[in-house]
């Protein structure tokens, strides 16, 4: 999935597009986008008039008519290879996906594998009873087996045992993932192959509407509906294109209305008439709009996320609020130990001994980072467990503690409270010292864990949450842009409370239960609110169904990624942030050239309409402010320029225009300068240089 | 511009502003059905109107509900307006013995008054009777702007509400508007008005001997009298501008002094732009009202100061034959062509801006005999689509319109889909908003693809060349964005120019105002969208220069080729 | 259709409303407190009224002070109230406007060489403007002078007499009322 980043102009993708362009010529095809449409008819009449012209009375220079017809017909051809381009760079990945498609055979059950008593074989799967079947002939609920070497045939979930799954074909990730029965880490994608281990699988979706399936078309733009927000503008575009074209038909009237009252002219031809329309209409936008539309998909999906629609990609550009789990977005993974707190009259090196010595048995990430911490410290070398005959006490629920059983002492970390009572059994007392290191640890949002051997307490370790690097501005960035984060956490408020402010989100919602999330989404989007979430567990998917934007990850359960709209191929929490980004850069764009389109005419009006008038009125002259060759050159070249700026913007229509993080009002002036005042600006500068150009050649 | 002519505008707009600010705050008290000190003197007649009507005032409308109350009460009035003319021959207070008027200008004269748009074909000491005039006309006066108030309420509510299907009762909004808005303000200015000479009076004129008698037989100066200040004062603040006399309040018994003048000219924008303080209100955000008042005031000073600059230098062919244009201590100067020397140019320019600004139309100077530049100020400003405070009601809902087109564009480019006042703006929405700016602007150039194809609309134009077609432009523009003022010259009074003008005023009227009612509906059903950093501001000085920028850049792109061909060329050719 | 009820009654209580009781109620008031203005402002000499105060007439007699062009047929019709509407390109204002130029430079060829107010040559919107601003009030004094006989000096006197002032000092155009001023060059004193 994850292909090369191509060059723009690719010419394997050019030279499809090429083709394309030509091939959606087909009036049908135009029939979806009023504004070429009218471009279209335009072209075709422009020839008609040239044919008449060429072989009969005209009513210009056959060879004039024959140049605006040829431009118009490229404004068409340009506008269809825009879209092409759009389109072949989604083509592309989906061939790569359709390739993971081949036809599997699958170890369908016969039998429930789940039933009791089953015969196993050498490696532990449940050994008989099943048939081979092809994948397409697979129906819900059935369950296959997948062994190392096979491809698992369509969605599912492993029901039972635990393998290692190469998933490169979706997500480009080379290496393997763990697959397990139970859990949040039980969905299986068709397409995908076992490395090791087996699996038993319960088909989940019907084959042709496999995760897989539904990328290829979504990629493809098969199934690509309209957004809401791209056909309010397709109808202003229609709007404006309306007024255009009676600003321009009823100029023939007032233009034979003018002759008579001056007594001198001809009427305007109907040769500029179509000129002058196409060049008004809003062609830019509405050549590039249906490109930036997929590409905006494109961008999604280079950023390893599969949106279910373009509205999704849309309703990111709005989001307001960000839900963000603690765990894995905002901090690392797990806590790690930072400080050793001895008790007093204890060295901090024998604290940070026996706190190695008491977790080495410990295989949690927290434990592993104490022993580093003492490591690092200390250089106190880490124990063969083996060698000093210990005994390992695992943590239970009930001790709320761990250590280690050495011949001559026993060792244990836990919790204050917990230490507090095995020591008061032991005989000893918690120093008044060590009660309050612990606690100040806790009001930080850091884990306070106390170290003691028996009656003798040897200090605190202090756990702490670590924030990722950076992520402090990524919020800052995203709180100037108007979204506001907040932070998911089954952490009590006290921890919680820290660690938001240490990683800058705005709000945090502590001891998080599903309902919870759910509460607080309905609460914001009460007050108007469209919010963001990430989520892969089975009790996400509530909260991932009413969020507005919800990103599922692809290691999560069928069950969010059912619920999400969008499915993030990396797993990446983080991956929220990039996915506002690619909406709003996608709704900025498509504002940015509408902006444009629309400048652009200003420049245009004053080059045709004099050379329209010039016979009848003389002194229309005067607003020929760019002082253009002749007639005919302004005219041309000013079809020309509306021809030639669609080709120039197919890469800001693909790329996307560059988006900051300002606040509204400044990323506004800032785009109105560049495209509104750029806009006006532009089409000044061009129309007379090709212009010049045509003079030039003698054209 | 002269000194006085800074003068004449800077007072202007504060005096306007300074009143608009309280007025705007009493109406929405009055939309909002609050309690007034009005409403405690007369609140027992608006309850017996109500009770007659079977009206109660919680009644709730959807939108559909509201515009087809709107629709059935205009079809009332304009029929009840057609009858009259038609049957003025027959009925009582006729004491000139007028006959009927003829069915093309009858259906324009009603189509004309039932859509504030108060276009006039005819002259009015000479074709209607008193009956007609204060039965028909002024009635329509009232309630064509009380209608035009309660199409607002109805938007301004879409804004306001969350998730409610209804936008108010038109019925409870038009009877408010009129009884505690229009007729309170239209008697105090009535008084006004007569106490500096506007006449007032049953009789129906005066003859007086000539000081210089001019021939033998013309010993005597008949000077039409009538019950002028009480329709002068509702056309003024109603933007109506349906005059008492033919040359409206350029004649000295209907504007008499610059003060009389000023008074008028204060009516045509206050309600307007008191409109303006009142959604602000509506919508609880007073500075949303704020920043639209301010777009408006921002185009209305540049086109009146052009205007005004234009008309000073004066016409460069009277220059040639010996004229002095120039201002000094003893003259206004200035092209003087169609003014009254007691207003010159500024109050004359003024007045024109205000008038096509507003959906006003009355006029105290003849916009044909302008300058091509002061000319092409107010034609440009009725095909901006009245939408600079526009008619009463109706300005600010083109205006919000517009707004909500600047908002898709510029909320596309601040990578939000677009919202406003925290409603989000989807298809429907823009359907209809584009029909809004799309029908007028359509009827004004249909109507003069089809006036200039015309023989008969031809042979009613008294100018030549470029000119000639500026008349037609400036009737179009005027009949579809429901002005009322003309390039008088252009004689109307004629079938197919009749017919013409009255379906565009319709088509200007209804194809804005119900469009307008269906945002108002689908906005009401709608939640908010709440507001934070990266929402689009909708009141600052950002938003208000892209609203300018959107309604002249629209307006331009549609008319400048139109406008090249008459006043554009007109004016590169005088120069 | 229960709209209907609603749009007849309302109807017709607004038209009994703003149409009948709203005139008639300014029309007592407006008698009250200001009859001769409500009446159109008329001024009386020895009981019989001469003049509207507020609308022009026109004069031709060189010894009176002449009014602007009017486009109303004939001149000053106080029944019939309008403007030229020529447009500022037409031939014919250019035409109208040299055939002006020349009658007050033929009337008084003294003033041949100086430019024409601008208003003394144009028609007023109404065709009723009883005003001439004090530069065309001041042209025509030599002319008014030689034809009565008097100094200039005491003619000038008379016309300051009757210039209007800008309202306030703000508003409006300095200007000359030519009916009130021809009035007392007649001698005819209105009464109070």
């Amino acid at each position: 999935m994850r292909t090369q980043p191509r060059s723009l102009f690719d010419p394997t993708l050019v030279r499809p597009a090429l083709f394309a362009a030509f091939r959606k010529l087909d009036p049908r095809h135009q029939l979806r986008n009023p504004v070429m449409m009218v471009v279209w008819v335009g072209s075709a009449f422009t020839t008609l008039l040239f044919l008449q012209a060429a072989f009969g009375q005209g009513e210009a220079p056959a060879g004039f008519i024959l140049a605006i017809s040829l431009w118009l017909w490229f404004t068409v051809l340009f506008a269809n290879f825009a879209e092409a381009m759009a389109e072949s760079r989604g083509k592309a990945q989906a061939e790569s996906l359709r390739k993971a498609r081949s036809e599997v055979i699958a170890k369908r059950f016969i039998e429930d594998p789940l039933a009791s008593g089953l015969p196993r074989k050498e490696n532990g799967a449940p050994g008989a009873f099943f048939e081979p079947v092809e994948a397409n002939g697979l129906v819900k609920g059935d369950f296959v087996l997948c062994e190392p070497g096979d491809f698992i045939p369509v969605d599912g979930e492993a029901v039972e045992g635990v393998a290692s799954v190469d998933e490169s074909a979706i997500t480009g990730e080379s290496a393997p993932v763990i697959r397990e029965s139970g859990g949040d880490r039980s969905a299986v994608t068709g397409g995908t192959r076992v490395l090791s281990d087996w699996l038993v699988v319960r088909i989940t979706a019907m084959p042709g509407e496999t995760f897989l399936d539904r990328m290829i078309a979504l990629v493809e733009g098969a199934k690509r509906k309209k957004t809401p927000n791209e056909i309010a503008l397709d109808i202003l575009l229609a709007g404006l294109t309306i007024v255009f074209l009676f600003a321009t038909a009823t100029l023939l009237p007032f233009s034979q209305f003018a002759v008579k009252q001056a007594g001198q002219g001809a009427p305007v031809p109907m040769t500029m008439l179509v000129a002058l329309l196409v060049c008004l209409i809003p062609t830019t936008i509405g050549g590039l709009l249906s490109a930036i539309g997929i590409a905006g998909m494109d961008r999604m999906l280079r950023a390893n996320v599969i949106a279910t629609s373009g509205r999704a990609v849309e309703a990111a550009g709005d989001v307001s609020i960000l839900l963000l789990d603690k765990t894995g977005t905002i901090t690392l993974g797990n806590r790690q130990a930072t400080t050793f707190i001895p008790a007093e009259g204890v060295t901090e090196e024998a604290l940070a001994d026996a706190a190695q010595l008491a977790s080495l048995a410990d295989e949690t990430p927290e434990g592993r980072s104490i022993v580093v911490l003492a490591k690092e410290k200390f250089r106190i070398r880490e124990r063969d467990v083996h060698g000093l005959s210990a005994t390992f006490v695992p943590f239970s629920a009930n001790t709320r503690m761990s250590g280690v059983d050495l011949a001559d002492r026993k060792l244990r970390k836990g919790a204050l409270d917990a230490i507090e009572s095995w020591v008061a059994a032991n005989g000893g007392r918690m120093p008044e010292g060590v009660r309050t290191a612990a606690q100040t640890v806790g009001r930080a949002g850091g884990t306070p864990l106390v170290v003691a051997s028996e009656s003798r307490v040897f200090g605190v370790v202090a756990l702490k949450d670590i924030v990722k690097g950076g992520i402090k501005e990524r919020f800052e960035e995203m709180r100037r842009i108007g979204i506001k984060t907040i932070m998911i956490t089954g952490d009590n408020p006290l921890t919680a409370a820290a660690i938001a402010a240490e990683a800058g989100v705005d709000d945090f919602l502590a001891e998080a239960t599903p309902e919870a999330k759910l509460k607080l989404i309905r609460q914001y989007q009460s007050e108007g609110h469209l919010v963001a979430m990430t989520g892969d567990g089975t009790n996400d998917a509530p909260a991932l169904a009413q969020a507005d934007v919800a990103v599922a990850m692809n290691t999560g359960t069928q069950a969010a990624k059912e619920a999400g709209n969008m499915v993030d191929l990396d797993s990446n929490p983080t991956k929220l942030l990039a996915v506002v980004e690619i909406g709003k850069q996608l709704l900025v764009t498509r504002g940015a050239l509408t902006t444009f389109s629309l400048a652009n005419d200003v420049a245009k009006y004053f080059a045709i309409l004099p050379a329209a008038f010039l016979a009848t009125y003389p002194e229309l002259g005067a607003l020929d402010v760019m002082r253009l060759h002749s007639p005919s050159s302004a005219v041309l070249s000013a079809v020309i320029f509306n021809a030639l700026v669609i080709v120039v913007l197919i890469p800001l229509a693909l790329k996307g225009v560059e988006y900051l993080p300002l606040p509204a009002a400044k990323l506004l002036s800032r785009n109105l300068l560049i495209y509104g005042a750029g806009g006006l600006v532009v089409p000044f500068v061009g129309i007379k240089v090709i212009d010049l150009l045509l003079t030039v050649l003698g054209i | 511009m002269t000194l006085h002519t800074f003068v004449t505008f800077g007072l202007y707009l504060t005096v306007l502003l300074v009143l608009a600010w309280p007025l705007g705050l009493y109406t929405a008290r009055v939309l909002e059905g609050g309690k007034h000190p009005l409403s405690r003197l007369f609140g027992w007649l608006e309850r017996g109107l109500f009770r007659l009507a079977g009206v109660k005032e919680t009644d709730e409308q959807p939108w559909t509900r509201y515009a087809l109350s709107f629709l059935v009460f205009n079809a009332a009035g304009l029929f009840l307006v057609y009858l009259l003319q038609r049957l003025q021959g027959v009925l009582p207070l006729n004491p000139a013995g007028l006959p009927a008027v003829s069915p093309h200008l009858a259906f324009n004269t009603a189509v004309s008054f039932a859509t504030n748009t108060n276009w006039q074909s005819y002259g009015g000491e000479t074709t209607m009777s008193h009956l007609t005039q204060m039965l028909g006309l002024t009635v329509q006066n009232f309630v064509s702007a009380a209608a035009g108030i309660a199409v607002f309420a109805a938007i301004a509510r879409g804004f306001s509400r969350r998730k409610t299907g209804t936008v108010g009762s038109f019925w409870v909004d038009l009877t408010r508007s009129t009884l505690y808005v229009l007729l309170p303000l239209s008697f105090v200015l009535a008084l006004a008005l007569v106490s500096q000479g506007v006449v007032q009076t049953f009789s129906g004129k005066a003859e007086v001997p000539y000081l210089n008698p001019p021939g033998p037989e013309t010993p005597t100066q008949t000077i039409a009298l009538g019950p002028a200040a009480s329709q002068v004062a509702i056309k003024q603040l109603g933007t109506n501008g349906g005059g008492f006399y033919n040359v409206n309040s350029a004649h000295p018994l209907e504007n008499p002094t610059p003060l009389s003048s000023f008074l008028e000219l204060l009516a045509i924008l206050l309600i307007p732009a008191a409109l303006c303080f009142t959604f602000g209100r509506m919508v609880k955000d007073d500075r949303q009202g704020r920043a639209l008042l301010v777009a408006m005031t921002a185009i209305f000073v540049v086109f009146a100061s052009v205007c005004a600059l234009s008309e000073q230098r004066g016409n460069p062919v009277l220059t040639a034959a010996g004229v002095d244009q120039a201002a000094s201590s003893t003259q206004g100067g200035g092209n003087m062509e169609g003014k009254e020397a007691r207003f010159g140019v500024a109050d004359s320019t003024l007045w024109a801006t205000a008038t096509t600004a507003a959906s006003n139309g009355s006029v105290n100077s003849m916009h044909d005999s302008y300058t091509p530049l002061g000319g092409l100020m107010p034609l440009v400003l009725m095909q901006l689509g009245e939408v600079v405070f526009g008619g009463v009601g109706s300005g600010l809902y083109g205006m919000l319109v517009f707004a909500l087109v600047a908002v898709f564009v510029s909320g596309l480019m601040v990578g939000r889909t677009p919202e406003y006042l925290g409603k989000k703006l989807e298809p429907h929405e823009m359907k209809m908003a584009s029909l809004v700016i799309l029908l007028p602007a359509l009827g004004v150039l249909v109507g003069a693809a089809l006036a200039v194809a015309s023989p008969e609309a031809v042979s009613g134009l008294s100018n030549p060349g470029a000119h000639g077609f500026s008349q037609i432009l400036y009737a179009t523009s005027s009949a579809a964005n429901n002005n009322g003022s003309a390039f008088a010259g252009l004689t109307a009074n004629l079938p197919f120019t009749n017919t013409l003008l009255g379906i565009l005023m319709l088509v200007g009227r209804y194809g804005a105002a119900l469009p307008v009612l269906a945002i108002a509906g689908s906005l009401a059903k709608k939640g908010t969208v709440a507001a934070g950093a990266g929402t689009l501001p909708t009141h600052g000085p950002l938003f208000v220069t892209l609203l300018v920028g959107v309604v002249i850049l629209v307006g331009a792109l549609t008319f400048l080729p139109a406008l090249a061909l008459g006043p554009i060329v007109e004016a590169l050719r005088l120069s | 259709m229960n709209d209907l009820r609603p749009a007849l009654v309302l109807l017709a209580a607004f038209t009994v409303l703003t149409g009948v009781v709203y005139p008639l109620a300014v029309t007592g008031l407006a008698h009250v407190a200001f009859p001769g203005k409500a009446g159109g402002s008329l001024v009386y000499v020895d009981g019989k009224p001469v003049a509207s105060a507020l609308v022009g007439q026109p004069f031709t007699d060189p010894a009176l002070f002449w009014s602007r062009p009017s486009a109303t047929s004939p001149a000053y019709a106080g029944g019939a109230s309008s403007g030229s509407n020529l447009g500022p390109s037409n031939p014919a204002l250019k035409t109208a406007v040299q055939e002006r130029v020349a009658t007050l430079r033929t009337a008084d060829p003294s003033s041949a060489p100086v430019p024409v107010p601008v208003d003394l040559v144009t028609a007023s919107g109404s065709g009723l403007d009883p005003h001439v601003s004090v530069a065309a009030a001041l042209y025509q004094v030599p002319r008014v002078a030689k034809a009565r006989g008097i100094s200039e000096e005491s003619l000038n006197a008379v016309v300051a007499r009757h210039i209007e002032g800008r309202t306030l000092g703000l508003l409006g155009e300095p200007r000359v009322n030519v009916v009130a001023l021809n009035l007392e060059l007649m001698g005819r004193i209105p009464e109070r």
